[in-house]
């Protein structure tokens, strides 16, 4: 065997024949989109709590720890637009600023839930047998556990700050990532591209990471977009109970702080609750949207 | 001709976890450099795992039990797992049969063939994006420079197949194997797809184990034929030879089952054939007669048949048969 071969040149001369460039997916993908109303809807109002949430303090600058007027000042009031809560602190403003942190907290729960999840799934996927068989029993584990109750305890016996809220959130909510994730994995593994990637060389991590997840993502981006909302739920959750951290302003933390006196007034628990509604209302959309826009996709190849 | 791939006496078994089965017993194959060696038989023959087990991707549960697979010096049954990894795609690589399915339809054709490239050499973004380019042109893909930006679904069944071929080229093998590469094609694509392999194997040398089981296809590529059945090589030699004068009734009836166009005045002369066929089927693994394996299906099997394994005859120089009744002459095999 000698190379004298093997770098002759391969090129043969070829005619040129004009090709039409082919639809990038990305465009396809956002033209399925846009043309889906309710995600729509979901995207323009998830984009005005952005802006509400990151321009908000510039255009209404008042401090949300500050006491502006009485408590229980109602709603159209000449200090408080939206009223105050128990101590006289502004709603508006507690609104404005408190979802920072509980955007924050949903987002990295989010990622700490999708990366747990798809790298416990990919595995448990990928090698199957006694591998596959340990990670599903640890993730059942998590899975049986009432989710409210662990994330409790962590908070508990951790502290109470937003790290730890965001943790706790993170490792109750990644069992369901992680199943959706070997399920895509069992079912992709099979397929003739990962054989024929095999013949290439290719070695296990780049299959698992270059190989079958690009294929495996799409349900994987969907799950990851809906567990932001389910996250921020779930913050809102434990602040209501009190978990929450009582130093950094969230919505959760006004809805806990005031659930005492909702009956008398109803503004102080509501009118953040809208806000936690409205959020997790435009992500569930947009994470619809995002699924039916790739969707299509996957059926028509 | 320097042998390139040379399998001697390969055994391999299947493990059902209640038995022990033999898969492949004993199959010997030598595949030259710039030779096309086609390996024929019906489903079940063990084609298939002959090509698994030079690539070493034997299924779960399948094992060599003996033999030797020797690519250049190396025995491929004796390295290890990652010498194996590193050979793959470079040294020797695969045609596979679906080209719809065998492309992963979430990256474009430049990353798959790119991939490759990077896997194996010291090669950056840039340069592996050229010598995708240049294997696009050199599968004589039309305006190869936006293909490279294409995913499969974009692409028809013949270019995907093209994609595929310059995917096992990219790294200059000694060694293709292409399983049944052409099954999935049209006919006139799979033409074309011929020329094209046989036009890169004279430019490169690299030497090409076909597995099939249309004989069209043996006539048109190779140049030795090993056929397989039940395990077993039946009747190896160079293609001419068997094509023209096949010793064993299985290789003859293989070529009675081609249907053949009767044209012009032959179409009026000729007289009428009907399609041969091989009664029966390839007994199922664990199943196999324990003499010789064609006999229950074979109409010249005798007693002898059924009591002793049949032994190697020589017919010519390099063309051998295991069988106690060959075909002398041609008569056996009339209109081939």
């Amino acid at each position: 065997m000698t190379d004298a071969t093997n770098t002759a040149p391969l090129t043969a001369p070829v005619p040129e024949a004009p090709a039409a460039r082919p639809t990038r997916p990305a465009v396809e993908f956002a033209r399925s989109f846009a043309a889906n109303r309710p995600a729509l809807f979901g995207l323009v109002l998830l984009i005005a709590i952005l802006c509400m949430t990151f321009l908000g303090p510039l255009i209404y600058p008042v401090n949300p720890y500050d006491i502006v007027d009485m408590p229980f000042a109602p709603p159209g009031g000449e200090y408080a637009p939206l009223g105050t809560d128990y101590v006289g602190r502004d709603i508006l403003s507690g609104i404005i600023n408190g979802g920072r942190a509980t955007l924050a907290v949903g987002a990295a729960a989010a990622v700490i839930s999708v990366v747990l999840g798809i790298l416990m799934g990919a595995l448990a996927g990928f090698y199957e047998g006694p591998i596959d068989a340990a990670l599903m029993k640890v993730t059942e584990f998590f899975q049986i556990l009432p989710t409210l109750l662990l994330a409790m305890v962590v908070v508990t016996v951790f502290g109470s700050n937003l790290y730890t809220i965001t943790a706790a959130i993170g490792i109750v909510s990644w069992p369901q990532v992680a199943r959706l994730a070997r399920a895509e994995f069992l079912r992709i593994r099979k397929l003739d591209y990962v054989e024929a990637a095999r013949t290439a060389g290719a070695r296990n991590r780049y299959l698992i990471f270059r190989v079958i997840l690009p294929g495996a993502l799409p349900p994987l981006v969907v799950a990851a977009g809906l567990s932001v909302g389910s996250s921020i739920l779930f913050e809102a959750g434990l602040s209501f109970l009190g978990l929450g951290d009582p130093n950094t302003m969230s919505w959760g933390l006004i809805v806990g702080q005031n659930r005492n006196y909702l009956l008398d007034a109803w503004w102080t628990v509501t009118l953040p609750g809208v806000a936690i509604f409205l959020t997790v209302l435009a992500i569930s959309l947009v994470g619809d949207g995002i699924n039916d826009a790739l969707n299509p996709r996957l059926r028509r190849r | 001709m320097d042998p390139v791939l040379q399998i001697k006496d390969l055994k391999v078994e299947v493990d059902t976890g209640t038995a022990v089965h033999s898969v492949l017993d004993g199959v010997t194959l030598t595949l030259r450099r710039g030779q096309t060696l086609a390996v024929v038989g019906e489903s079940g023959c063990g084609k298939s795992m002959t090509a698994l087990s030079a690539m070493g991707l034997l299924p779960d549960r399948f094992r060599i039990a003996a033999g030797q697979i020797l690519l250049g010096e190396e025995d491929l049954v004796q390295v290890r797992p990652q010498r194996l990894r590193a050979l793959r795609g470079n040294a020797m690589s695969m045609i596979f049969q679906e080209p719809m399915t065998s492309l992963n339809p979430v990256l474009t054709v430049e990353r798959q063939i790119a991939e490759v490239v990077e896997l194996h050499q010291d090669k950056t973004g840039a340069q592996a994006r050229e010598i995708a380019l240049e294997m696009l042109r050199a599968v004589q893909i039309p305006s190869p420079e936006t293909r490279l930006a294409a995913y499969p679904h974009e692409l028809s069944g013949g270019m995907r197949q093209r994609v595929m071929i310059a995917i096992a080229l990219a790294c200059r093998p000694r060694v293709i194997i292409a399983d049944e590469p052409t099954t999935a094609l049209d006919v006139t694509v799979q033409a074309q797809i011929f020329r094209l392999l046989r036009e890169l194997q004279m430019q490169t040398d690299t030497a090409i184990m076909l597995i099939t089981h249309d004989m069209g296809a043996v006539a048109e590529m190779a140049d030795e034929v090993a056929v397989l059945y039940a395990g077993k090589c039946i009747e190896a030699g160079p293609a001419a030879q068997l094509l023209a004068a096949p010793a064993h009734p299985y290789t003859s009836g293989l070529m009675a089952c081609t249907p053949k166009l009767r044209l012009g005045r032959a179409a009026l002369t000729a007289p009428a054939r009907g399609l041969g066929e091989i009664p029966g089927m390839v007994p199922p693994l664990g199943q196999f007669p324990p003499a010789c394996r064609f006999a229950p299906r074979c109409a010249r099997a005798t007693e002898k048949c059924h009591a002793t394994p049949p032994e190697t005859v020589r017919l010519g120089p390099d063309h051998e048969t295991l069988c106690w009744h060959p075909n002398e002459a041609r008569e056996a095999a009339p209109a081939c």
